[in-house]
Parts: structure tokens; C-alpha cells; sequence
């Protein structure tokens, strides 16, 4: 759940680490999120916009800021989405614009990813000192809201595509790190990891192969949700004219948009359902999956002390 | 109230079961019992066995969806399941009240304790918001917490595990209940402080002729404590009768087994740890056939016990109820080292 | 509220305070080259290059020159502006205020509205108005807000003439007292609950998850034990409780609703800090973006300190500790 996660974490809540699934109870998961309309919907959404940004070359081929249409064409069989103040054609601007969003997203959920989940892990492995450095870092990235950093990063450096990747991805894992350790440090103590470690089992193995299948499920959640937002971020920053001048952008659409509203409502539509359609489909997928994946971790084995008045379909 | 004689309390064929994902858990699968003013029932049996749903469903306070409940629960002659809820609510708190097993969570961390039991009084009667605090401080005082005045101000997270859980029984026994529902009241507790809140509701017992049904896991605390047993198995009642009868003439391998996993006082040099018995409790989604105890069960005979469902049947004496085909051969394997083991109980158990 | 409870959240504030400083402070010379051209422009005129030097003290060692940033910070010394000539301090105190008060007034709305619809749902879980709710949350959490704001002004401004196009308030009237303040709320409106939106879908649903976890928890289960309705379960006791991560979670969305808010100002050409950044961003005006930065991180800190203060007024174990 969206909010709830986030609700979670911000109040340091220990009770979202809830227990993990077997590995025999985590097949089934996928069809279970395919049982549900919102999964379904959700899975639909996010294969849709992931082909037709990993296909735009094909689907819209040419330079999307190519000028030479008439302007301010309304949406019709030549230009589906019509034509902006300057004669750009909007469907492949929106096309090309999406590209540019996943790219971004992609990139930076890739690097906020494998920084939230080794901060996390270790901090909450190692507990103690190590913990508490890395968890007043983790705070201190939460303080600067990342809007404004990236807008700080963006008018420092060249503002580039790859600006902008690097600088959310290295302030974007703020939330996953503190939901991974909040997990990690309830894992840590169950009997299978500490025989492991008894065993003399490599911190590193342990790692990898005990407590990192168990976090997943939640991980995967959280990564996901915070894909969506970056989604929103990147077009926000482009909309206020931070980003790579050389990349068409759904946000610059957008911005561009706005002194022609009343003439041409299809400049600013188009490319907002875009990102609404990416964000939405990303934001079902997460809720679906956590909606699945929680009764299945709250759960108790058979016969063991139940307790009693749950709430059914209880949310993390 | 109810007709002289009568049961205070009269449970008959209670199902409770729940609808989840993974098919239906039929937690209460048939239990009847009758409880008396001024007796202690106590219910038996390992985690999951479905003690707490009973209880639960007596109050209906099982959340529905998932719970379903059937039968009927017959408090003072009137039935509670399927009572409107403004009516099921006057009993709870005030004509049955429960105490809960974990002190540490059963109270609202943001309210003083004070508040908390002076509001169960509040909803009950008519008295003021000042009367209900005084019977709040006096009721503290009655479970014995030291400086009820001043420690009627203070909130749960200031009080120790044993206090929390006098709290808790001074908001059951605000509104002078006629049955008090303890669920586990002492496992979340150290021994010594153990000791001490069951003595408190031994007390109140014999101070205001309510009824108690105490459920617990420990088998040392019925001996000291109850009139009757019932010991439950996957939702069904194995085996009930007099606390002593059950003790020293058990009829059901599962009591057996329950009275061997008690720690026993008397040999300590030897293994004083506790012996659970083999096997898991099923689970409660595929019951087993026929006996639904027979898969750890040293006394089973497959083709019959695999088979029939042994029905609840007298054996010496209409009170003392087993289920088991051959609970002529339990009783008399009953060995004299198990009786050894709890000592406490031929001690406590009740006279005639 | 406890004294050392108090202190240790004031004295919290220091090393988020000096995180904040540290993290620009190494943005800015991270990047490649001399800072004062950085930061001035290839254009600016070697006076003023020697002024910034000056000012940072960029000839020193650079743990010196970190202290002199600081302390220039710390006197509310943020520079001078590139693209106006006047001081950053000066810039942002001038168009602070319409930022706060359509941050402000989406706090409120959305805090109001979440909570409302948070509990009506938790009331009947699974029910239809919790699913509409439900969905609409989703959808609304996924709108872009600047977005929304232009549909907004679509819909609401251009067609149906409800509300007033742009501004924070009418320029052609001269308009004073109460009517002023009644003609800014009628600007203020249409941006506020735009903004609002995707808070208040965030808002609802935590609200929700918390109270239906709040009323499986074993203190709700006494409450009804002691033959309490539902109702009086849900308010006096669930809710309270349910309240607590919406406070931390309150603190935590004053930075995205600062930022939300600058980002649809450009749409309502509401004369805040929005207008401040899209200027410096096409000027390339880095000086006064590392000052709003600053602003806006230094606002974020206390209106956590803030929410951790609430929230050891509202919790007896937080506050005894
Ligand atoms: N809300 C619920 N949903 C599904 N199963 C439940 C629920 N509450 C209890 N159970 C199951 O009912 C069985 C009996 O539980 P319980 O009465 O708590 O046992 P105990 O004898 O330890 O008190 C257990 O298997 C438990 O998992
Ligand atoms: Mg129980």
C-alpha cells in the first residue's frame, strides 16, 4: 500500500517486518497479482508503456523535436496527437518522451536499488554501531527533499541525462534502506540465519542467500513505488526547464503547454496521460503485489498461537 | 439470573470456523460445557487448539467475516449467538468480562490506566465521570496495586508486566461480572508474579460467587485452581470431567501426554525439562480422520482409530467424559510416575 | 513533555542542520573548475568573481572556506542573486510567503480531507465507498500535480469560470482589507486543492491502513470486550493510535509539498518561490538556487522538529522518555 509503506517506515515502525515467505509459498505470487484487476490492469499499463518506450524508434520514427507541420494542428489521422506552437509533432514527442522517462527511471531505480538494499542489509546485519552510522546518513539524505537537490544538481552541473540519473539515483534510496533493515534486523534473528552464522557461514553469503530472498518481497514493493515517483520527479523538473535540452521530455511538453491551453488542450493531455498512465500502472503493480503478498506473510502456521481478531486482508 | 440450579453458563455444539483464502479453519468443531456460579472451568490444551475462538465466540468478539459462529450459547437461559449487538454489548464488560493473555499490548499505550478502567464503568452505568474515577482508584486497590491514586495517572508503559496485568483484571472486575473469561492471564508473566495474579482471581472468585473459565496451556495452574477441565484437541473437546477425575483417571492419550509434558517437581536432579508431546497439532484446515489425535498417538489401532471419530462417552460416572475407543486401556496404563508429576493437584483437588 | 526530551530533539536539529550545509557545500566543488566562475557565470566581470571570492573565502584551505559558508549561512548571508543583483535573502523573503501560504493551505485542506475520508473508509472496510476511495486515492497519487493544474484550469478556470485564471490577486482592483484577503482566498483556491489532491489520496489511505491495523491490535479487543460500540472503539481508541505515523508522515510531506507547490506556481503564475527558480534555472542563476535550496532544507528540518515535538505530546512513551 502506497501510503502505508511509507507510513511504516517514517515511524521507524519495527512491526512492518513481518515474517517472510518459504520458498515454496512464494510461487504463484505473479498469478496471484494476474487474478486481480488492479494486477491485471496494472500489468497491462506497465507492458504497455515499457514496449512503446523500448520501441519508440520504430513506433515513431524521426527526430521528435523536427519542426515543419503547420502548428496547433487538433489530433487527427495525420497527427494522432496533433501538432505544438512550433509544428512538432505530438505523437512521436510523447513517444520519445516516454523513452526519456523510462530511462531515467530505469537507471535510477537500478542504482537506488542496489544502494537501499546494501545499506540497509548491513545496517541492519550488523546492527550496533554500524547501524546507527549508516541510519543518521540515511536520515541526513532524507532531510534535503530530492526535488530541490536536483534542481540544485541539475543548474551546477551540465544538466544531462545522466545528471539527473546520477543525482536521483544517489538520493533515492533513503526509504528502501530503512524498510530492508527494519526486515533485515527482524530476519536476523530467526533460527535458520543464526545457525548459519553458527555454522560459521560467511557474513556475506548469509547475506546474499538467507536474508535477501526474505527482504525481497518488500523490496521489490517499495522499489517499485519509488519508481513511480521518479517518474514524477523527473517530469516536474523538466516542466520547471531543468533537464537535458537535448531529450525530448514529457514535462518540457507539458511546460510548453501551458501558454496554449485555451487553443490547444491535446499539448498538455497527451503528454499528461502519458506519464499518468506509466505512473498508475507502476503504483497498481506495487499495491497488487503488496495486497498479495500480505496474507501470505501474516499468516501463521497451523496450530500455532493464533491471534485472534485480525483484520482480514490486513495491510503491511 | 438464572433459574436455581440451572447453569449460569450453558455452551452447546459451538462452532467457530474461518473463511480465509487457504479454505476454512474450523478452529471450535462441536463444544458443550456448563459452568455454575461459583465454579472454576478450566480449558486445556497445547497453542491452536482452539481455547481462545471459544472464548472469543462466547463474547462474540471473533470478527466477521472470517469467524462463523454456530450453536448456542445459553447465558442465563438466553442464547448469546446471534444476540443484536446493543444487547451483546451490555453483557460484555459488565455480565462477562475477560482478561487477556499478553498485559503488555491488551492496554491502550496512550491512555492512563486510570481512564481505561474507569471507562468500562462509564459504559455500564449512569455514574459520573468522577464516581466511575473513584471506583477506578478503589478497584486498584482491590487487585493490589500500591498508590492507586496516584498511579491511576500513569500509563501502561510506566507499569511491569504482573501490574499491567492487575489492571487488567481490575477493568474485568469493575462491573462486578457474573463470569470471568481469563484467557492465559499468566504466560506472559514471570512465576513469581504468576503465583500472585492467579491467587487474585482466586480471591475475587470467593468474594463475589462469579464463575471463572480459566484457559491456560500449564496444566500446574488448573491443579491448583479449577472445579472442572476441559481439555481441547483440534477444536474438539477430548476429554472433560471433575479436575480430578481428569488428573488421575485420564481416559485420553492426549490428556496423558499433556500431564507428561508438566516438569516434575519431584526429581529435579534428573530431566526437569518439559517433554512435549510427539508430533504437531493438525492443521486445522485438513483435520485428520476419524480421531483427528490418532497420528501421534501411542495407543492407536489404525484400522479403527483412523476410521471411526470416537464420540465423547462417559466412563465412570456421567461427569467424566473422554473420547477415545480405548480409553479403558489409557486409564489403566495411567503409569505412577505421571501421577507423580503433579503433586500440586492432589493437593489442591477440590473436596467432595 | 519532558525537558530532556525537548533538548534532545532541539539538539537533533545541529547535525541535520550541518548534513544540509556539508551536502551543498560538496556539490558545489564537486563540480570540475573554479567555484566562483561556477557560481558567477563565464560572463561575470573579475570584480565580482574577486567578491564571491572573498566571500566564500575560496583562497583558504577548504575546511576553512566550509566554516566561512557556514557562518555566512548562519547569519542569513545567502549571497548576491546573479540575475538580479540583490541579495538571495532579500529575493526569497519577498516571495516566500505566497509559497507558505499555498503549501500551507494544501497542509490544511489535505490533512482534513485525508483523515475524513481515511476514517469513513476504515468504517466499513472493503465497502463501496472504501473503494471508490480506494481508487480514487490510487489514481490521485498518481497524477502529475502540475498537470492536475493545468486540467484544473481547463476545466475550472477556462470553461467553466469558476475560478480565476492566474495571480494572487486581482491587479485591476485595488483591493484592501477583508476584500483583499477574500480575493486572495478565491486565487488561492483552485492551487490549493490541486496540490491538495495527491495529498490527500496519500493522506486517506494511510489513514485507513492504519486504523484497520490499529483495530486488529489486542488493546481495540479489550476495548470491545469491555462493551464499547464501534464507534467509541474507532474514535477513542484506534484512531489516536492510528494518528501517530500520520503525524511523522505529516512532517515528512512538507518537503514534497514545497515542492509540489513551486512546481504548479508556474502554472498559476502564483507569485512564490516558483517564479524564483524557473528565473535562476534559465539564467543559470546558482547562487540563488543553492540559497532556496538551503531555505527550503532548513524549513524541512524544523517542520520535522515540529512533528517530533507534536508527536511527543500526542505519545506518554515518547514523551517520558
Ligand atoms: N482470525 C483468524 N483467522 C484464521 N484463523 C484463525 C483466526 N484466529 C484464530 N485462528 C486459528 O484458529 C485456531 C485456534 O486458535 P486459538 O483459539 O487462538 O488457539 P489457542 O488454543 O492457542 O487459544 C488456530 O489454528 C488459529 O490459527
Ligand atoms: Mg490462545
Amino acid at each position: 500500500m502506497a501510503g502505508s509503506i511509507l507510513a511504516s517506515a517514517t515511524a521507524e515502525a519495527g512491526d512492518l517486518a513481518a515474517p517472510a515467505l518459504d520458498g515454496g509459498q512464494r510461487d504463484g505470487v505473479l498469478q496471484r497479482v494476474a487474478r486481480r484487476p488492479s494486477g491485471v490492469v496494472g500489468l497491462l499499463l506497465t507492458t504497455f508503456v515499457g514496449v512503446v518506450s523500448s520501441f519508440s524508434g520504430w513506433i515513431a520514427p524521426g527526430d521528435p523535436f523536427l519542426l515543419g507541420n503547420p502548428a496547433l494542428l487538433p489530433p487527427s489521422g495525420g497527427h494522432r496527437f496533433g501538432t505544438d506552437n512550433l509544428g512538432r509533432d505530438l505523437f512521436r514527442a510523447v513517444v520519445h518522451g516516454m523513452r526519456t522517462s523510462m530511462t531515467v527511471v530505469v537507471w535510477v531505480t537500478v542504482i537506488s536499488a542496489v544502494i537501499g538494499i546494501t545499506i540497509g542489509a548491513v545496517a541492519g546485519y550488523r546492527a550496533g554501531v554500524v547501524d546507527r552510522a549508516l541510519m543518521r546518513v540515511t536520515e541526513l539524505f532524507q532531510t534535503i527533499p530530492r526535488f530541490f537537490l536536483a534542481l540544485l544538481a541539475m543548474s551546477l552541473f551540465e544538466p544531462t541525462l545522466r545528471t539527473l540519473i546520477i543525482v536521483l539515483g544517489l538520493t533515492s534510496w533513503t526509504l528502501l534502506a530503512r524498510v530492508v533493515r527494519a526486515e533485515t534486523l527482524s530476519i536476523r534473528t530467526r533460527e535458520y540465519v543464526e545457525s548459519a552464522r553458527a555454522a560459521g557461514g560467511n557474513d556475506v553469503h548469509i547475506l546474499v542467500h538467507h536474508v535477501l530472498p526474505n527482504i525481497l518481497p518488500t523490496a521489490i514493493v517499495v522499489i517499485s513505488l519509488g519508481a513511480s515517483r521518479v517518474i514524477l520527479l523527473e517530469a516536474g523538473l523538466a516542466f520547471l526547464g531543468l533537464s537535458d535540452q537535448d531529450r525530448m521530455s514529457l514535462g518540457f511538453l507539458i511546460n510548453n503547454a501551458q501558454q496554449f491551453l485555451e487553443q490547444a488542450w491535446w499539448m498538455s493531455v497527451f503528454p499528461g496521460v502519458a506519464i499518468v498512465l506509466a505512473v498508475l500502472g507502476i503504483n497498481l503493480l506495487a499495491d497488487t503485489f503488496n495486497d498479495v503478498l500480505n496474507p501470505l506473510l501474516r499468516r501463521e502456521p497451523a496450530g500455532a498461537r493464533g491471534s485472534i481478531l485480525r483484520m482480514p486482508g490486513g495491510e503491511v | 439470573m438464572e433459574a436455581p440450579g440451572q447453569a449460569l453458563l450453558s455452551v452447546r455444539d459451538l462452532h467457530a470456523s474461518f473463511h480465509t483464502d487457504a479454505g476454512v479453519v474450523k478452529a471450535v468443531d462441536g463444544v458443550s460445557f456448563d459452568l455454575r456460579r461459583g465454579e472454576v472451568l478450566a480449558v486445556v490444551g497445547e497453542s491452536g487448539s482452539g481455547k481462545s475462538v471459544t472464548a472469543m465466540s462466547l463474547l462474540g468478539l471473533l470478527p466477521s467475516p472470517p469467524a462463523r459462529v454456530s450453536g448456542q450459547v445459553l447465558w442465563k437461559g438466553r442464547d448469546l449467538v446471534g444476540l443484536a449487538e446493543p444487547e451483546m454489548r451490555k453483557v460484555r464488560g459488565a455480565e462477562i468480562a475477560m482478561v487477556f493473555q499478553d498485559p503488555m499490548s491488551s492496554l491502550n499505550p496512550l491512555h492512563t490506566v486510570g481512564r481505561q478502567i474507569a471507562e468500562v464503568v462509564r459504559l455500564h452505568t449512569t455514574s459520573s465521570k468522577r464516581q466511575a474515577w473513584e471506583r477506578a482508584i478503589e478497584m486498584m486497590d482491590l487487585v493490589g496495586i500500591p498508590q492507586a491514586r496516584r498511579r491511576a495517572k500513569s500509563y501502561p508503559h510506566e507499569f511491569s508486566g504482573g501490574m499491567r496485568q492487575r489492571v487488567m483484571i481490575a477493568i474485568a472486575l469493575a462491573c462486578d461480572p457474573d463470569l470471568l473469561i481469563a484467557d492465559e492471564p499468566t504466560t506472559a508473566l514471570d512465576v513469581t508474579i504468576q503465583a500472585q495474579v492467579l491467587e487474585l482471581l482466586q480471591e475475587t472468585k470467593e468474594r463475589t460467587s462469579s464463575a471463572i473459565l480459566l484457559i491456560t496451556h500449564d496444566l500446574g495452574i488448573v491443579a491448583g485452581m479449577a472445579d472442572e477441565v476441559l481439555v481441547m484437541y483440534a477444536g474438539k473437546v477430548v476429554e472433560r470431567g471433575p479436575a480430578r477425575d481428569v488428573f488421575y483417571r485420564s481416559r485420553h492419550p492426549y490428556t496423558l501426554g499433556l500431564l507428561a509434558a508438566l516438569p516434575r517437581v519431584d526429581d529435579e536432579a534428573a530431566d526437569n525439562r518439559l517433554r512435549p508431546i510427539e508430533g504437531t497439532p493438525p492443521s486445522l484446515i485438513h483435520v485428520p480422520s476419524g480421531c483427528s489425535f490418532h497420528p501421534r498417538c501411542s495407543f492407536r489401532r489404525l484400522e479403527t482409530c483412523s476410521v471411526d471419530e470416537p464420540p465423547l462417552a462417559a466412563h465412570g460416572g456421567e461427569a467424566h467424559r473422554a473420547a477415545c475407543h480405548f480409553a479403558e486401556d489409557v486409564v489403566s496404563v495411567a503409569p505412577a510416575d505421571l501421577q507423580r508429576s503433579v503433586p500440586s493437584a492432589a493437593a489442591a483437588a477440590p473436596g467432595p | 513533555m519532558s525537558a530532556g526530551y525537548l533538548a534532545r530533539r532541539l539538539l537533533g536539529v545541529v547535525p541535520a542542520l550541518f548534513g544540509v550545509l556539508a551536502v551543498t557545500f560538496v556539490l558545489v566543488h564537486a563540480v570540475p573548475g573554479d567555484p566562483a566562475v561556477l557560481l558567477a557565470g563565464e560572463a561575470a566581470t573579475p570584480d565580482r568573481l574577486e567578491e564571491i571570492r572573498r566571500d566564500l573565502g575560496l583562497d583558504r584551505p577548504l575546511p576553512q572556506q566550509f566554516v566561512t559558508y557556514a557562518a555566512n549561512v548562519a547569519r542569513g548571508d545567502l549571497g548576491v542573486s546573479i540575475s538580479q543583483g540583490r541579495p538571495v535573502n532579500a529575493i526569497i523573503a519577498e516571495r516566500i510567503g505566497p509559497t507558505l501560504l499555498l503549501s500551507g493551505t494544501a497542509l490544511g485542506i489535505s490533512s482534513f480531507l485525508g483523515l475524513l475520508l481515511g476514517l469513513v473508509g476504515a468504517r466499513r472496510p472493503y465497502g463501496r465507498f472504501d473503494l471508490v476511495v480506494n481508487t480514487a486515492s490510487l489514481v490521485g497519487y498518481a497524477l502529475p500535480a502540475f498537470w492536475l493544474a493545468q486540467m484544473a484550469v481547463l476545466v475550472f478556470a477556462v470553461h467553466l469560470g469558476w475560478f480565476p485564471l492566474l495571480g494572487y490577486t486581482d491587479i485591476r482592483r485595488e483591493l484592501t482589507g477583508f476584500d483583499h484577503l477574500s480575493d486572495v482566498g478565491y486565487h488561492l483556491a483552485l492551487p490549493a486543492l490541486v496540490l491538495a489532491a495527491s495529498e490527500v489520496a496519500l493522506l486517506a489511505r494511510v489513514t485507513r491502513t492504519g486504523l484497520l491495523q490499529e483495530l486488529g491490535r489486542d488493546y481495540v479487543r479489550t476495548a470491545r470486550a469491555k462493551g464499547a460500540a464501534e464507534d467509541e472503539v474507532l474514535n477513542n481508541h484506534a484512531l489516536r493510535n492510528a494518528l501517530l505515523p500520520v503525524v511523522t508522515l505529516l512532517g515528512t510531506r512538507v518537503g514534497f509539498l514545497v515542492s509540489g507547490a513551486v512546481v504548479i506556481e508556474a502554472v498559476f503564475s502564483w507569485p512564490g518561490l516558483g517564479s524564483v527558480i524557473v528565473t535562476a534555472a534559465q539564467q543559470a542563476d546558482r547562487i540563488t538556487m543553492l540559497g532556496l535550496v538551503l531555505v527550503v532544507a532548513v524549513g524541512v528540518i524544523f517542520a520535522n522538529l515540529l512533528t517530533d515535538l507534536l508527536y511527543g505530546w500526542v505519545d506518554p512513551r515518547v514523551r517520558h522518555r
